[in-house]
């Protein structure tokens, strides 16, 4: 005779299984305002049937893994950048309802700029900011909505305005903006409040629902832990320290007034995605006369690495460059050491008959090793029957790599021969274009201009790159 | 019938009990107390329901930070 009023809401998975440990409960500690949160919005989604159709953008902070909890799409994005992540997919998906679920660490500290700016723009999204006056996670230490006196551990004798400013209140400084649309702090330390927290939520996500605009929810919401006081006591700590500085009311309310907004209606089928997203048909355009490649050459993936200042960008530049010429799909991808000379450098090159997934190379089929612990470093990571090209002008030791072809070259001592130490690259490239056949000499004298850039060195880099082919046709002596 | 049925029933799930106590403070007719004798799988006396008085208000619900631990039961319609 008695029957069910309230129970976990539906919109909550029925058990997390990607926890480790007690797979039934949150990952909160007890008395978390978390949880208390994620009730109300899983509670929220359940009522208006909106389950099915939200994103739930978790934040870095303890509610890293709201993912855990929500049966909803869910994307983690990167400390403070969920507004900008939320952006991105409510644009693409306008018919979603795209949530940034953020603490006041992420929000209000290094994602400030990322919230302000999507508020500006009247981002048609829901924020629900997790005000706890703390840095939960990562052990309690100070947030810009620390109160003033508050201690923390990174603000031992207390929060001190002339050494840390006065805590940020986000919802006046929102509400300060012309675009949002709906703008309330509530808190969770009463019955009352919690009453209203769930109130506003609604209102936040029924806002999105009617194409209304930027719908921001701050939540008072207590960390027991980080404030060291029990659960109950945090509920009074809400009340005695943050509500005198932070009031609880609504700030904007223009959900009434504002034009709502209904994303064109448009369907595509299968074939007008397809159409979308296919490359333009290349296969016609690409050169007939494209040289024929051994099969252990084709579509390379490559890494070539050296000192700074050997070329080795440049060369990867080069590569791609001239494949491109060829009609091959390319991609190339740097890899900087911190210094600007004599550091490590290192760059991925793709060069491929079909479109390329990543530009990064992992395993790579051809290796380019300038100097000693470039080779011992990254021979390591080739695949087997691939192609590694080594600089013995810099390189005394023999590769141990006996399952891939080597290709030992003098480089820096043949450049230095004709004049200038720095065309080793261009000697590598003559020696990589002579044994693999990828692209022909030609295609590579006519394409040197487009990266070298200093008119008076183009014959001799020319000469470098047919020294490096002559070297492999074993036509040089040295 | 002699006795006036509660208007409400609740139900906490030992397991998914944190032991925080913020339902025992909410609740307006204090029919909530910690367990003396259970500790659960986490470790913590749960909180549990004093088996009478309940009137069904919810408070509970909405003060648990747990997904499931609160189950509020209501008296059906034709029953009262
Ligand atoms: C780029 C980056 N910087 C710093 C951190 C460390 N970090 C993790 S959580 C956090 C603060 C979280 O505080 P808040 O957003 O208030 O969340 P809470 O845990 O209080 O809910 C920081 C600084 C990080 N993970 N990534
Ligand atoms: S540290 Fe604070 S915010 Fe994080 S889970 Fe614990 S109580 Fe919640
Ligand atoms: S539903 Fe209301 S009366 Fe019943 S236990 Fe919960 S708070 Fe107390
Ligand atoms: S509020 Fe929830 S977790 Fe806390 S003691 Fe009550 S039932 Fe347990
Ligand atoms: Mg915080």
């Amino acid at each position: 005779m008695y029957e069910k009023h309230l129970e976990k809401p539906a919109s909550f998975y029925p058990e997390y299984p990607r926890k480790s440990g007690n797979q039934a409960v949150t990952h909160y500690c007890p008395g978390c305002g978390h949880g208390i949160a994620h009730k109300y919005i899983a509670e929220a989604l359940d009522d208006l049937k909106l389950t099915e159709r939200t994103i739930l953008i978790s934040p870095v902070g303890c509610s890293v893994f709201a993912y855990y909890y929500f049966d909803v799409g869910n994307i983690q994005a990167a400390h403070g950048r969920a507004p900008a992540v939320a952006t991105g997919i409510k644009r693409i998906n306008p018919h979603s309802i795209v949530i940034s679920y953020q603490g006041d660490g992420d929000l209000a500290a290094i994602g400030g700029d990322e919230i302000i700016h999507a508020a500006n723009r009247g981002e048609r999204l829901s924020v629900f900011f997790i005000n706890n006056a703390i840095y939960g996670m990562t052990g309690g230490q100070m947030a810009p909505t620390t109160l003033v006196g508050q201690q923390t551990t990174t603000s031992p004798r207390g929060r001190n305005i002339h050494n840390e400013g006065y805590p940020i209140r986000m919802c006046e400084l929102i509400s300060a903006l012309e675009a949002p649309v709906y703008v309330e702090r509530v808190s969770l330390h009463s019955p009352g409040g919690r009453a209203k927290a769930r109130k506003a939520i609604r209102k936040a996500l029924e806002n999105q629902v009617q194409g209304k605009g930027f719908s921001f929810v701050e939540i008072l919401a207590q960390c027991p832990t980080g404030w060291k006081v029990s659960a109950p006591d945090s509920l009074k700590w809400i009340e005695e320290k943050m509500l005198p500085y932070y009031p609880v009311q609504v700030f904007r309310d223009k959900s009434a007034e504002a034009e709502s907004w209904a994303p064109p209606d448009v369907t595509y089928s299968d074939a007008d995605v397809l159409q979308l997203i296919e490359l333009p048909l290349e296969d016609d355009a690409a050169p007939a006369a494209r040289p024929k490649v051994a099969e252990q050459y084709r579509n390379p993936r490559i890494k070539i690495a050296g000192f700074g200042g050997q070329g080795v960008l440049l060369l990867g530049v080069a590569m791609a460059q001239l494949g491109m010429m060829e009609g091959y799909n390319v991609s190339w991808l740097p890899s900087y050491g911190p210094e600007m000379r004599g550091g490590t450098a290192h760059c991925h090159v793709n060069i491929s008959d079909t479109p390329i997934g990543s530009p990064l190379v992992s395993a790579s089929t051809v290796c380019v090793a300038f100097n000693k612990p470039s080779l011992e470093k990254f021979e390591k990571e080739m695949a087997s029957d691939g192609l590694l090209i080594y600089n013995t002008s810099m390189i005394d030791i023999e590769p141990t790599r006996k399952d891939v072809e080597w290709l030992p070259i003098p480089a820096s001592e043949i450049a230095s021969q004709m004049g200038n130490i720095r065309f080793a690259n261009m000697v590598v490239l003559g020696a990589y274009i002579q044994k693999t056949g990828l692209v022909s000499m030609e295609t590579a004298i006519k394409g040197l201009p487009t990266f070298i850039k200093a008119k008076k060195l183009i014959g001799e880099n020319i000469k470098a790159l047919e020294t490096g082919a002559a070297f492999v046709r074993g036509e040089l002596k040295i | 019938m002699t006795d006036k049925l509660d208007r409400g029933r609740l139900e906490i799930s030992a397991d998914e009990c944190k032991g925080c106590g913020l339902c025992i403070v909410a609740c307006p007719v204090q029919v909530i107390e910690f367990s003396k004798t259970v500790i659960n799988k986490q470790g913590y006396h749960p909180a549990q329901y004093k088996g009478s008085g309940c009137t069904g208000c919810g408070t509970c619900f909405y003060a648990c930070p747990e997904p499931g631990a609160v189950t509020v039961y209501r008296l059906a319609k034709q029953a009262q």
